[in-house]
């Protein structure tokens, strides 16, 4: 049995069993209210008077900042919690596969419910005549965002087979990687301390590579940030899966 | 099939196991016995490569169970204790996989399935969820997720815990039938399963071995040849530090 045989198998399942329980369902409602909401109410999308979806964009990080680590909190917390994890680890199954398997699951639901969000393109297409170039840059780099945000939330969840715990220290890591490129953030620095520390500094935080994306560019150097982030989050992942044997 | 060599495990200052070593061949249904606490849960999950041992060596077909992880599991069928299944999925979805992680496909999948629901009984209920199931319907799942492969080995713990009269009788009729090709370890709480199922049995105490026997020649160890007799007299009573639920 190879490794890829046992991952398809473990998302398959996976993301099955998210639509077998009302679990998907709601999160794509309130995800689709939420950044409706936000774009419509908050972003005074029409008043902006700008047929393009910057807005719409720009709420994403701070939707997926709280509703990602609820999809990310049960991938290892609940196997914990109902002994599915004895099950899963006796059947010859290399843990990087399972953790690729759970993270690939949770990632093409995350790419479904942004998918659903496409009358807003529909929107702004009947509006005007945005650059449709760079709105899909910006759902690739969206996508590619909230795979971060689950892979942070994944690795926490695989160290607590408490889901309150894995949800609220997920939100509070995501929160660090996301605010630490914003102005408010980079301001506070940006008197005193060295030009290298606060580039340092805002090139770790998602804002920065995302706020590149949607430009309309999709840099290389964005998708290696991500790419890396994910690899690293799904490796710890491994090891604090590993380590569990043992301890 | 199954040689162990000085197995010890330990949690923090706890010695859950303490120097167990014991080899099943095939044809052998080997019953652990020993009060809560033993180290019978924590000996099958250490051979099943779930938790990784302190000291000593497991062989699993030939297979180091941690040096050759993936292919002493794929040897191994294994309940867990309590028979954890994932509760959204119906039987079918389930087995099916489980089928998929072992590497069958197709015909011989199928094949496979229908042979393990014939055996455990399950074709009623193959569509119904598993969180609506009896108990005695849940474990009859886990056993037919253990045999679906027809493994070589075969380890189960508690197989016929809280199941009726009747589901007790037919799951030692199933591992009665196949015990001839296989090696077999069960662990029970039941002594009179011993004497059903069992073609030999083990009596661990404390974490080690106390008695080692054909059925009859534990029998043998009491004047009144009664087995609950052996029992008591070779345990001690109230090893109430119950480290088996740690995972």
């Amino acid at each position: 049995m190879s490794f890829w045989n046992a991952v398809n198998a473990i998302w398959r399942r996976e993301l099955a069993g998210y639509f077998a329980t009302p679990v998907a369902y709601v999160f794509i409602v309130i995800f689709l209210l939420a950044i409706g909401s936000f774009t419509f109410y908050f972003g005074q999308f029409f008043l902006t008077g700008q047929a393009d979806l910057s807005v719409f964009f720009g709420f994403h990080p701070w939707v997926y900042l709280f509703l990602l680590p609820a999809i990310s909190m049960r991938l290892w917390a609940e196997e914990s919690r109902a002994g599915t994890i004895e099950l899963l680890m006796t059947l010859p199954v290399p843990v990087m596969a399972a953790v690729l398997g759970k993270f690939i699951a949770a990632w093409l639901f995350a790419g479904i419910a942004l998918a659903l969000t496409f009358p807003m393109w529909i929107t702004v297409n009947f509006l005007g005549s945005p650059d449709n170039g760079v709105i899909f840059a910006s759902y690739i780099g969206s996508w590619l965002m909230a795979g971060a945000y689950l892979a942070i939330g994944s690795a926490v969840s695989s160290m607590t087979n408490n889901q309150v715990i894995a949800f609220v220290v997920s939100v509070v890591v995501c929160f660090i990687f996301t605010i630490a490129g914003h102005t408010m953030v980079l301001d506070f620095f940006q008197g005193w301390a060295p030009t290298l520390l606060v580039s340092t500094i805002s090139s770790f935080s998602f804002l920065t590579h995302f706020n590149a994306i949607m430009n309309g560019v999709i840099d290389l150097r964005d998708v290696v940030y991500f790419a890396s982030l994910i690899g690293l989050c799904l490796f710890i992942n491994a090891v604090v899966i590993d380590l569990k044997r043992a301890d | 099939m199954i040689i162990i060599e000085d197995l010890v495990r330990r949690f923090g200052n706890f010695t859950a196991v303490g120097g167990i070593s014991l080899r099943v061949e095939k044809g052998e249904v080997l019953g652990f016995l020993g009060p809560n606490g033993a180290g019978k849960s924590t000996t099958m999950k250490m051979i099943t490569g779930f938790l990784a041992p302190t000291q000593g060596r497991i062989t699993v077909c030939g297979h180091d169970v941690v040096e050759q992880q993936l292919a002493a599991q794929a040897a191994i069928g294994y309940l867990p204790e309590g028979a954890p299944a994932y509760p959204d999925m119906t039987p079918q979805q389930f087995l099916a996989f489980i089928a998929r992680v072992r590497g069958l496909e197709g015909d011989a999948a199928a094949k496979a399935i229908e042979a393990a629901v014939a055996r455990t009984g399950l074709q009623s209920v193959l569509d119904q969820r598993i969180e609506t199931l009896s108990k005695g319907f849940k474990r009859r799942v886990g056993l037919a997720q253990a045999i679906l492969h027809d493994p070589p080995v075969l380890i189960m713990d508690e197989p016929t815990d809280g199941l009726d009269p009747n589901q007790k009788h037919a799951v030692r009729n199933l591992i009665s039938s196949m015990a001839a090709s296989k090696a077999i370890i069960i662990s029970t709480h039941i002594l009179e399963e011993v004497e059903a199922v069992c073609t030999r049995a083990i009596i661990i105490d404390k974490g080690r071995i106390v008695a080692d026997g054909t059925p009859a020649e534990l029998l043998a160890k009491a004047p009144s040849r009664r087995l609950d007799e052996v029992f008591r007299n070779l345990t001690t009573p109230d090893a109430e530090i119950n480290v088996e639920a740690r995972t």
